[in-house]
């Protein structure tokens, strides 16, 4: 599929209740390059191998969670047909000037009906990966410096009315569905996982009482071996792991959960499929949720489905 | 700073490994001088001996123990959520979404963010209470 339209996401605000330690932890247990500190406080990253200028940005706050998340569109272009698109579709828009993040572009916010702040960019500032763009070697020192994830990948959010939620993204963003789970009655939806490119998911929500919720932020590995090494790294640190390394039935993917310091949910993983959106959703039913979410337990796990930020 | 991510990368040379042994040897000194405390599960009865050293929540886990539902351990889900019904502690910082400041004051904090300073008694306020306690 041609990349067109929403590419990707592109940055997520976290909120942490410790800036310096988070810091720390961001940069030297996870791996991730700092790449700059703006006025108000906020600290910014990027995975080695991303080119962008930020990805991961942190703030202090009193409470943990999720601030906004932010996808990257074609072109400026793009960014006003979106606009216009979400207008139309009825969602309120509100532009937030270039520069107030670091080194990004005009964003348009909106909020979803799960209750997430999201925002559209067309411009962020390529800064590289550490290689040149002509000849590069494969990969810098960094890629080996803590977990070092190649990108911050995708996120699950739990929110209320998620068909609603499946509708605006799929109808006015672009996205296709690729996976979801159902309720007990085989018909409303506990989960939807979807895409906007050839990735098995770039969003996935479940569906939750309370709005905004963060489950996990993922950051993507180049295979099992570093799943296994990423776990390895967590337990040298004592970081606070929830479930790992596992298989997750939905989407395939290799993975192991943690919390940041201030408990906010990552995830790092490999794998998974390549999508197109020609291909039909797969199915879970509500009797096989718990294979879906770890295919090795088979079972549903309390700490996992309920514990949010 | 309570974490602090040790260094993957490096083997250290050969002059470091008499200055890493030391290191070691004092951090096993440190270790044995710690002060314990018994913490007791108004709930359950359930007692765990915990160092100042550690959270009420690190305590209670690292000894395969259960009673406090266990969430995000770092201040953020207030599933872990405690009131304090004897005992001193100190506490950092945790999510004012679960625990405002005049809980807080009366006691009422997330097991994971609190270290003891005496013997503590506590009762289980988390969401997860029934699940943990059944």
């Amino acid at each position: 599929m041609a990349t067109t339209g929403v590419m990707r996401p592109g940055h997520i605000q976290l909120r942490v209740l410790d800036i310096d330690e988070s810091v720390e932890f961001y940069k030297n247990m996870l791996g991730l390059v700092e790449t700059g500190r703006d006025a108000q406080g906020r600290v910014y990253f990027k995975a080695w191998d991303e080119r962008d200028h930020n990805s991961v940005i942190l703030r202090q706050a009193d409470r943990a969670g999720m601030d906004l998340m932010g996808f990257k569109v074609k072109d400026r272009a793009t960014l006003e047909q979106f606009d216009k698109d979400l207008q139309a579709y009825g969602v309120a828009t509100e532009r937030i000037p270039a520069g107030e993040l670091l080194e990004t572009g005009e964003r348009v916010r909106f909020t979803t009906p799960t209750g997430h702040v999201m925002e559209l960019y067309a411009d962020k500032t390529d800064v590289g990966n550490g290689q040149p763009y002509t000849n590069p070697d494969p990969w810098i020192p960094a890629a080996e410096h803590g977990i070092a994830p190649h990108r911050f990948d995708h996120c699950l959010l739990y929110g209320p009315n998620i068909e609603e939620n499946l509708k605006l993204f799929t109808e006015v963003l672009g996205f296709h569905l690729v996976e979801r789970i159902l309720m007990e009655d085989g018909e409303a939806l506990l989960a939807t996982f979807i895409s906007c490119s050839h990735k098995a998911h770039d969003l996935a929500f479940v569906c939750h009482p309370e709005p905004g919720r963060l489950h996990h932020l993922s950051f993507l590995l180049g295979s099992w071996e570093q799943v296994l090494r990423a776990a390895d790294i967590m337990s040298m640190n004592k970081v606070s792991i929830d479930i790992g390394p596992t298989r997750h039935g939905v989407t395939r993917g290799t993975t192991i959960y943690a919390f940041d310091p201030s408990g906010n949910r990552f995830e790092t993983f490999c794998g998974g499929y390549e999508t197109y959106p020609d291909h039909q959703p797969l199915t879970w039913t509500f009797d096989e949720v718990g294979t879906g979410i770890f295919y090795h337990d088979r079972k549903l796990n309390d700490r996992f489905l309920g514990v949010v930020t | 700073m309570e974490r602090l991510p040790r260094s993957i990368a490096a083997t250290p040379a050969e002059g470091e490994q008499a200055a890493l042994g030391a290191a070691r040897r004092e951090a096993e000194a440190t270790a044995a001088a710690r002060t314990y405390f018994a913490v007791t599960v108004a709930d359950t009865g359930e007692a765990f001996r915990c160092g100042e050293h550690e959270t009420l929540l690190a305590g209670m886990e690292r000894l395969g123990k259960c009673g406090i539902p266990v969430g995000c351990r770092g201040g953020g889900c207030g599933v872990c959520k405690v009131r304090i019904e004897s005992g001193a502690f100190c506490a950092r910082a945790m999510s004012r979404e679960h625990v405002s400041a005049e809980e807080e004051g009366a006691g009422i904090v997330l097991a994971c963010r609190v270290k003891p300073l005496s013997d503590i008694r506590l009762a289980v306020l988390g969401k997860m209470k029934k699940k943990v306690c059944a």
